[in-house]
């Protein structure tokens, strides 16, 4: 404890240059803490976003690819699924519920989803919760008009929408669209509440108005004269039965069921699917990913090396300005060994220092990203504290910090030894 | 009191790690409550005997007794227990921690001396008595130590060699960066707190003149040869 406070006392004395030690700790270790939180959140919000669905089915194409353009709206699906195999699906004696999924529009960069009323009901996100409304009308009212369109919160914050307005979709799923569905106006009827999920960038329209939008351009442009008018497509709901779908989200009644199901449709006949279990794809993903991440932990462990080896430099070098203070400190009773603990204790309220600054910043950091990147990446950054295994890190490094100061508290401990009481140049 | 002595040196012989000239020092006895002024012009072998008698250095050869203690013959931890619970050094100058209060300063050897701590009893107010006694103002007391003046400093090293009462105060040129008038003071306020303390004194000085107010002079170049 005395120690401690000598070591304290002696560290105020050099303020400047130790608070520049501690800042150049502290950045290393929030550099650290932000890539492996990041890492952490990444994959957590991955999880959150797949977490309700036991299976998802689309064209034969690779697992991390459909999960990938399902889930994630990254990229897109080669070919599409028969109507009938989704009618088949749902009819299985396993499964729970089925929420197809129509691709194909966008709005203002952000995707529309055409699907059926059992996606505000039986899709699950997070925790196994509900989606859930938060504002406009209840769910089970939701595309009662053809023409509704349900959004997700943050399409609805970054665009200014609210319920009652009208948007027009665009055809394709780029930013800039030049071909608009303009004769055919949605109303938006609803926006959900936040979910840190994919789900809340994109926009909801029944399958009915899906296909609706898309009579007439059956060529991927709309033939002149061609497409439907309000009234007339409102006429024909019953009859616009979309014949294509380009993924289904499967829900089973127990998960045992989930292996069996997968090779069934894996070896469905009628046409090539490829069904994955969301969870199993994400870690053939991290797989993938891993190496990314190994090699930013690496640059991060790097750069707190570096911070160390700069608590070092400073040790050493004021361990000449301090010998005079070493040999005060032997002539008052303390022992070699307790001067070099002095030194160790200096570095380990350094290092302690720097730790707890670098947390403070990396926490900062997360806090004010958090929108940011919410906005512009859709990961959802939930402040969470280490894990233990994150704990475990930063007290490896403080005890590092220590066993890089006994190279200064040898030397001081022999310096000690050799100076005797007085100091001898 | 006992007819040993404190401190008694015999053929003494030591070589500085690097150097080839081994330093061969005079025999000598101080007993306990004497002050002993040691005239040590410097290449005498001052810091040596100071070396040797402060216990941070073993000799090559003979014998440094400490009352009935033999600090030749004990380990480098023996001898740094020693040197914590039974004596009190002053330096010519720079004896503080310059980043630690007048106060902290003084009550520094009872941090790494029991012995001292117990003996001192109520550290602060030991600290305060001694302060006091050497005639600092108890404003000083908790300012930094590199505020005060070098005349202060030196009596707060004075406090501090004295506080746990230790059995030898070993000053090595306490006064030569003080002027005339307060080496006078300096002296006068260092003897009468060692006679408090029932320490012993040796003092070791190149400047001659102050040797008269000692109980007994010694000469580094001549004793007990």
């Amino acid at each position: 404890m005395n120690l401690v406070m000598l070591a304290w006392r002696s560290l105020l004395n050099r303020r400047s240059s130790i608070a520049l030690t501690i800042i150049t700790i502290a950045f290393s270790i929030a550099l650290l803490v932000v890539v492996e939180q990041l890492r952490q959140e990444v994959r957590q919000g991955f999880y959150r976003s797949v977490s309700g669905v036991d299976l998802i089915v689309g064209a034969r194409t690779a697992p991390i690819q459909l999960l990938l353009y399902s889930v994630f709206g990254i990229g897109g699906a080669t070919n599409n699924i028969d109507w009938q195999t989704y009618e088949e699906l749902t009819q299985l004696p396993e499964v729970a519920w089925a929420v197809p999924m129509a691709l194909g529009d966008s709005h203002r960069g952000y995707r529309v989803m055409g699907t059926s009323k059992a996606f505000f009901d039986a899709f699950k996100v997070g925790n196994q919760e509900a989606l859930t409304i938060q504002s406009g009308r209840a769910k089970e009212d939701l595309f009662n008009d053809l023409f509704d369109v349900v959004i997700g919160a943050q399409v609805a914050s970054q665009l200014g929408y609210a319920v009652g307005d009208a948007i027009v979709l665009s055809h394709g799923t780029g930013n800039v669209s030049l071909q608009n569905h303009d004769q055919l106006p949605f109303q938006i009827a609803a926006v959900l509440s936040p979910t840190g999920t994919p789900i809340d960038q994109q926009l909801y329209v029944s399958l009915e108005a899906h296909h609706a939008l898309h009579v007439g351009w059956e060529s991927g442009v709309q033939r002149r004269g061609a497409g439907l008018g309000l009234a007339e497509a409102r006429a024909l709901r019953e009859e616009l039965q979309p014949e294509t779908l380009t993924a289904i989200f499967l829900g089973l009644k127990t998960r045992v069921a989930v292996f069996g199901l997968q090779r069934r449709v894996n070896e469905y006949r009628v046409e090539p699917l490829s069904a994955i279990i969301p969870g199993i794809t994400l870690q053939e993903l991290w797989r993938i990913s891993g190496l990314a991440e190994q090699v930013l932990r690496v640059v991060a462990f790097l750069v707190v090396v570096t911070g160390l080896l700069g608590m070092l430099t400073v040790l050493l070098t004021t361990l000449n300005e301090r010998r005079r203070e070493m040999a005060i400190l032997r002539a008052n009773g303390a022992r070699p060994h307790q001067i070099a603990t002095l030194l160790i204790w200096e570095a380990g309220l350094i290092a302690m220092a720097g730790i707890g600054v670098g947390l403070v910043l990396a926490y900062a950091a997360q806090w004010l990203a958090a929108p940011f990147l919410l906005d512009k990446l859709g990961i959802y950054l939930s402040l969470n504290w280490p894990t233990l295994w994150q704990w475990g890190v930063l007290g490896a490094i403080w005890l590092a910090g220590l066993l890089v100061a006994l190279i200064p508290a040898f030397l001081a401990y022999r310096r000690t030894l050799a100076d005797g009481m007085q100091v001898r140049s | 009191m006992t007819d040993t002595p404190l401190l008694k040196l015999h053929a003494l012989r030591y070589t500085w790690p690097g150097s080839t000239d081994p330093i061969v020092l005079p025999n000598l006895t101080i007993n306990q409550g004497e002050k002993v002024f040691l005239y040590g012009p410097s290449g005498s072998g001052k810091s040596t005997l100071l070396a040797l008698v402060g216990g941070l250095v073993k000799p090559d050869r003979g014998e440094v007794w400490f009352g009935g203690r033999r600090l030749d013959q004990m380990s480098g931890r023996q001898r740094d227990r020693f040197r914590a619970d039974h004596l009190g050094i002053i330096f010519q100058q720079f004896n503080l921690l310059p980043w630690l209060d007048v106060r902290s300063n003084v009550a520094l050897p009872c941090r790494f001396s029991k012995l001292r701590a117990q003996r001192a009893g109520d550290i602060h107010e030991a600290c305060d008595a001694l302060l006091m006694g050497m005639d600092l103002e108890s404003v000083l007391w908790s300012k930094r130590a590199d505020a005060l003046s070098v005349g202060q400093q030196q009596r707060v090293a004075a406090a501090r060699a004295l506080i746990g009462q230790p059995d030898l105060i070993l000053a090595d040129e306490p006064t030569s960066a003080l002027d005339l008038d307060r080496r006078t003071q300096f002296i006068d306020l260092l003897f009468k707190q060692v006679s408090l303390s029932g320490s012993t004194l040796l003092f070791v000085s190149h400047e001659q003149d102050l040797a008269s107010r000692f109980d007994r002079q010694l000469s580094l170049g001549e004793v007990g040869a």
